[in-house]
């Protein structure tokens, strides 16, 4: 069944799910889109972005546009409040709100629906609040826009919003400015924005993507709360599965443009159709990963071996630590390639005032030779700064750090430069990491000269291999990267990273940024080159269900120190510190596995 | 915000001494001996009147120790004489205010005319008004400044006399439109440029698609929203700008005949008069760099990122 075929069975499906609100549920959509086409026009070719799409949303209603970047989800979500780029336009279709056709609706009619009927929580907080305005100005703007208050009246429901969405003394907030607000608080200022004329329908475009675990879960929690008292309708963007199964009443899959299945929540995670909803329920980390855990952990092992059959949460017990301890290959097992003891960073901060702030605080960890270490916290755990320090990027302030067995906190410029050979970090923004006007062959072959290894001839060879190593066409080693993709780029940053053949790569956060299916194939990847070049890992990560699928260890990390250690299996079976538990519960998805396992034992 | 004053204060010193002292070295380090020039180059004044002279501009000393006395005579608010003993302190107040009524006039008509121009081709990019302003802009940045400054002279002034030909008699503001006009084309081109692609990259950000989505008109949404960003740059290129037009401009000053500090500065780099060069770009450097101190407090008020950093 494909939903851009045939969109009707939503409306009919709606019941269940729109029985979660209280708001009051009437027969005529709040939304309804149908065909809609959208269009970009670059270097005079117009590329279709959305393709027939149709949709209907009830009144209260929380339904989730589900894709993978490029898929046309925002795009879709742009072309309601006809808020596309410059050189997009909408070729076809009617979005109706409210009765009115938003496609050709003027300007001045828009103005009026934007805000008012229709609020919007954009994606990346730290880019959508104007950083010279003050944050409560900020708000009552939309207030005073739509005529609800005005002046001081405005300045006070202002207040009243930032304490709604649960931020603390208010009143001096108001007066603040962007940067002085954390992620987290900032996304809920968008919020606060997006809710304040409680309007009809939210567009949640990516809401807390760009957020902590924890952080995600309470500003969701506090989005559905709001949203249910105030009836709003929700259109949640996402390229999260489990993150829209659990906070939505009918899903949208969307891929290349095109709505591939659409439906009651439930049924599309208990019985997907379409088979990119099923590649889309497989690679989700938290959803499958008890199963797609011991996959790729056992590729180790045994490599390839098909998915197992069997309940979500039925998988995770098997996975004990006898287990993975049976992981390593043959030979190494036993031999510590790093050992950090009691590491310490203090930061001191500019300024007379002379604050210091202890970023890492007395550390001790070992990673085994061929195995891999994760490092779980949120941002701002030092979980980061503790790979600086192994990496040599930062200066100890206390405690040692052996890599085979050589003291690194003592070393000279010369020595550890020797050092670095064996040692490589993979980062996380694929876009970033690499010299844009580097070619792909300029990138990898930079250690080599780095480092004065090699002649030309030597070196292209070498770029083939490790390019064929990471599963690239060698035909990319003449390309930009602005050309690839950024699964694609992420594998030329590891093939960067096993150029000197490194006995530990230090991947920080190394597949946050990639979609669930790149992020799936890549974790296959490093698990695949660990087993055949006998590598070890600290993985530094916020997300634990990624972290269970490759670790062989973890030491979940708050404020600078380690609060917990052990295998994924002790410690998603049975945590011990309040904060794991909290980690875990806040994996998007985590409720819904015994849902669902629930459900496939009735 | 108090403490960022301070520190940026402090910054100022090392920059005044380092700059005074080039300044110094340069022009009288320089081949030649001014005592001799002021002869006229001819050898009819005596060996005696000559150490004389150069006795009292301390012409003997190591140049430190000359940099050092000049130093502390600025202090006490003596910027000394010239080789002709005038006092250089008198020859800057005499030329001082046509040159700042000249750079004065010509910094508003920059910001006057070049910050909606800017904006009118962002607002409108690639259509008529952007092409139109580019074009004009790559003119004003191609076409030497005497060649407009003699045809406007000659059009304006001489062929349909609509503002004086030369000189300040008629007094502010029509003796000075017209040559501040000519020396205002320049930097006004480069603020039309600045304030249009600061703009436009303001125009695609984020929070300027989240202001949009809020509602509000799109004139609100430039004014507050984008422009105010999109200004941070354009004061930085403002301030500088005050500062180059306050040191009088030597070639519009000339054609027009104006009797300002670069016609003066000009005159005394041609005659080696150390004295009055040294106290004239002194002079120069302190304005400058009070300006931009302005310039960095400011930008401050203009983005509270800086403010708090």
């Amino acid at each position: 069944m494909s939903g851009a075929d045939n969109p009707s069975p939503l409306a009919t499906k709606v019941d269940a799910g729109a029985a979660r609100k209280a708001g009051p549920v009437t027969e005529t959509p709040l939304l309804a889109i149908r065909d809609l086409v959208v269009a970009f026009q670059a270097d005079g070719h117009e590329t279709v972005a959305v393709r027939n799409v149709s949709f209907t949303i009830l009144e209260g209603q929380t339904v989730a546009l589900v894709g993978e970047s490029g898929s046309g989800k925002s795009t879709t979500a742009a072309a309601i409040n006809r808020l596309l780029a410059e050189n997009g336009r909408i070729m076809g279709g009617t979005v109706l709100f409210e009765g009115r056709d938003l496609a050709r609706a003027s300007q001045r009619e828009l103005m009026k629906v934007r805000g008012a009927g229709i609020g919007l929580v954009p994606q990346d907080p730290s880019s959508n609040l104007n950083p010279v305005i003050r944050i409560g100005d900020q708000i009552a703007e939309v207030l005073i826009a739509h005529g609800r208050a005005k002046g001081k009246a405005a300045k006070l429901r202002a207040i009243e919003l930032l304490e709604m969405v649960g931020i603390t003394d208010a009143a001096r907030r108001y007066r603040q400015y962007p940067h002085e607000f954390s992620g987290g608080m900032r996304q809920r200022v968008l919020i606060a924005i997006g809710l304040a004329c409680r309007p009809k329908l939210l567009i949640a475009d990516e809401p807390t993507s760009a957020l902590d675990v924890t952080v995600q879960r309470t500003v969701l929690d506090q989005l559905d709360e709001l949203t249910r008292q105030m009836g709003t309708a929700v259109l949640l963007i996402t390229h999260n599965l489990a993150l829209a199964a659990e906070r939505a009443d009918q899903i949208l899959v969307m891929n290349r443009g095109e709505i591939v299945e659409a439906g009651n929540t439930r049924e599309i995670l208990e019985n997907p159709q379409h088979e990119y909803t099923r590649k889309l329920l497989e690679a989700a980390p938290s959803l499958a990963s008890a199963s797609t855990a011991h996959q790729v952990v056992a590729n180790n092992t045994a490599r390839g071996s098909s998915a197992q059959a069997g309940g979500v949460g039925v998988a995770v017990p098997a996975d004990g630590p006898s287990a993975t301890g049976s992981l390593p290959p043959a030979g190494v097992r036993g031999d510590d390639l790093v050992v950090v003891k009691d590491l310490t960073k203090i930061f001191n901060s500019r300024g007379v005032g002379g604050k210091v702030f202890t970023a890492v605080d007395g550390v001790s960890f070992s990673i085994p030779r061929g195995q891999t270490v994760s490092l779980v916290g949120e941002s701002g755990s030092g979980k980061s700064t503790t790979a600086n320090l192994i990496l040599g990027l930062e200066t100890v302030s206390a405690g040692s750090i052996a890599f085979d067995g050589t003291q690194l906190t003592t070393l000279r410029r010369r020595e550890l430069f020797r050092l670095r050979r064996r040692m490589q970090p993979v980062f996380q923004n694929p876009y970033a990491s690499l010299d844009p006007r580097f070619t792909i062959e300029d990138t990898i072959t930079e250690p080599f000269r780095v480092h004065n290894l090699g002649t030309p001839a030597s070196r292209r060879e070498s770029v083939r291999t490790l390019l064929d190593q990471v599963a690239l066409p060698s035909t990319v080693a003449k390309r930009l990267p602005h050309e690839l993709s950024g699964g694609q780029r992420q594998r030329v940053a590891i093939a960067r990273a096993l150029a000197l053949s490194p006995e530990l790569v230090v991947l920080d956060e190394a597949v946050s940024a990639l979609d669930v299916l790149v992020q799936a194939q890549i974790l296959e990847l490093l698990a695949g080159l660990q087993r055949d070049l006998g590598l070890s890992y600290l993985f530094i990560s916020h997300d634990l269900a990624v972290v269970r699928m490759i670790s062989h260890s973890l030491h979940v990390m708050q404020a600078g120190r380690i609060v917990e250690s052990g295998t994924p299996g002790e410690i998603f079976r049975n945590p011990q510190v309040e904060y794991t538990k909290e980690l875990l519960a806040a994996i998007p998805g985590a409720g819904l596995s015994a849902v669902s396992a629930m459900g496939s034992a009735e | 915000m108090i403490g960022y004053t301070v520190r940026r204060l402090l910054q100022v010193i090392p920059v005044f001494l380092g700059t005074t002292f080039l300044i110094f070295t340069v022009v009288f380090a320089l081949p030649g001996d001014p005592i001799d020039a002021m002869g006229g180059g001819r050898q009819h004044v005596s060996e005696s009147v000559k150490n004389e002279l150069r006795q009292r501009y301390n012409l003997e000393d190591p140049i430190v120790v000359q940099y050092g006395k000049y130093m502390v005579n600025l202090a006490q608010g003596d910027l000394g004489q010239d080789f002709q003993g005038r006092e250089v302190s008198s020859i800057i107040a005499k030329n001082w205010p046509t040159s700042i009524a000249l750079g004065l006039t010509a910094w508003v008509i920059q910001i006057l005319i070049g910050i909606p121009l800017g904006i009118w081709a962002a607002l409108r990019r690639g259509r008529l008004p952007d092409k139109f302003v580019a074009v004009l802009t790559t003119l004003a940045f191609a076409v030497p400044v005497f060649v407009v400054g003699y045809v406007a002279q000659i059009l304006l002034g001489v062929e349909w006399g609509w503002f004086p030909v030369a000189g300040v008699k008629a007094g502010w503001p029509t003796a000075f439109i017209l040559p501040a006009s000519v020396l205002a084309i320049m930097g006004l081109a480069a603020t039309a440029r600045l304030t249009r692609t600061s703009l436009i990259e303001n125009l695609n950000t984020d929070y300027v698609r989240t202001a949009t989505a809020k509602g509000i008109s799109r004139s609100r949404v430039v004014m507050n929203h984008a422009l105010r960003n999109s200004l941070i740059p354009v004061v930085t290129f403002l301030g500088i700008e005050f500062g180059a037009l306050m040191g009088g401009a030597i070639i519009i000053e000339g054609i027009f005949n104006l009797p300002g500090l670069g016609n003066e500065i000009f005159k005394a780099i041609g005659a080696q008069n150390g004295p009055t060069v040294v106290g004239i770009s002194t002079l120069l450097v302190i304005v400058f760099l009070l300006v931009n101190l302005i310039v960095d407090l400011l930008y401050a008020y203009l983005d509270p990122r800086i403010r708090h950093a």
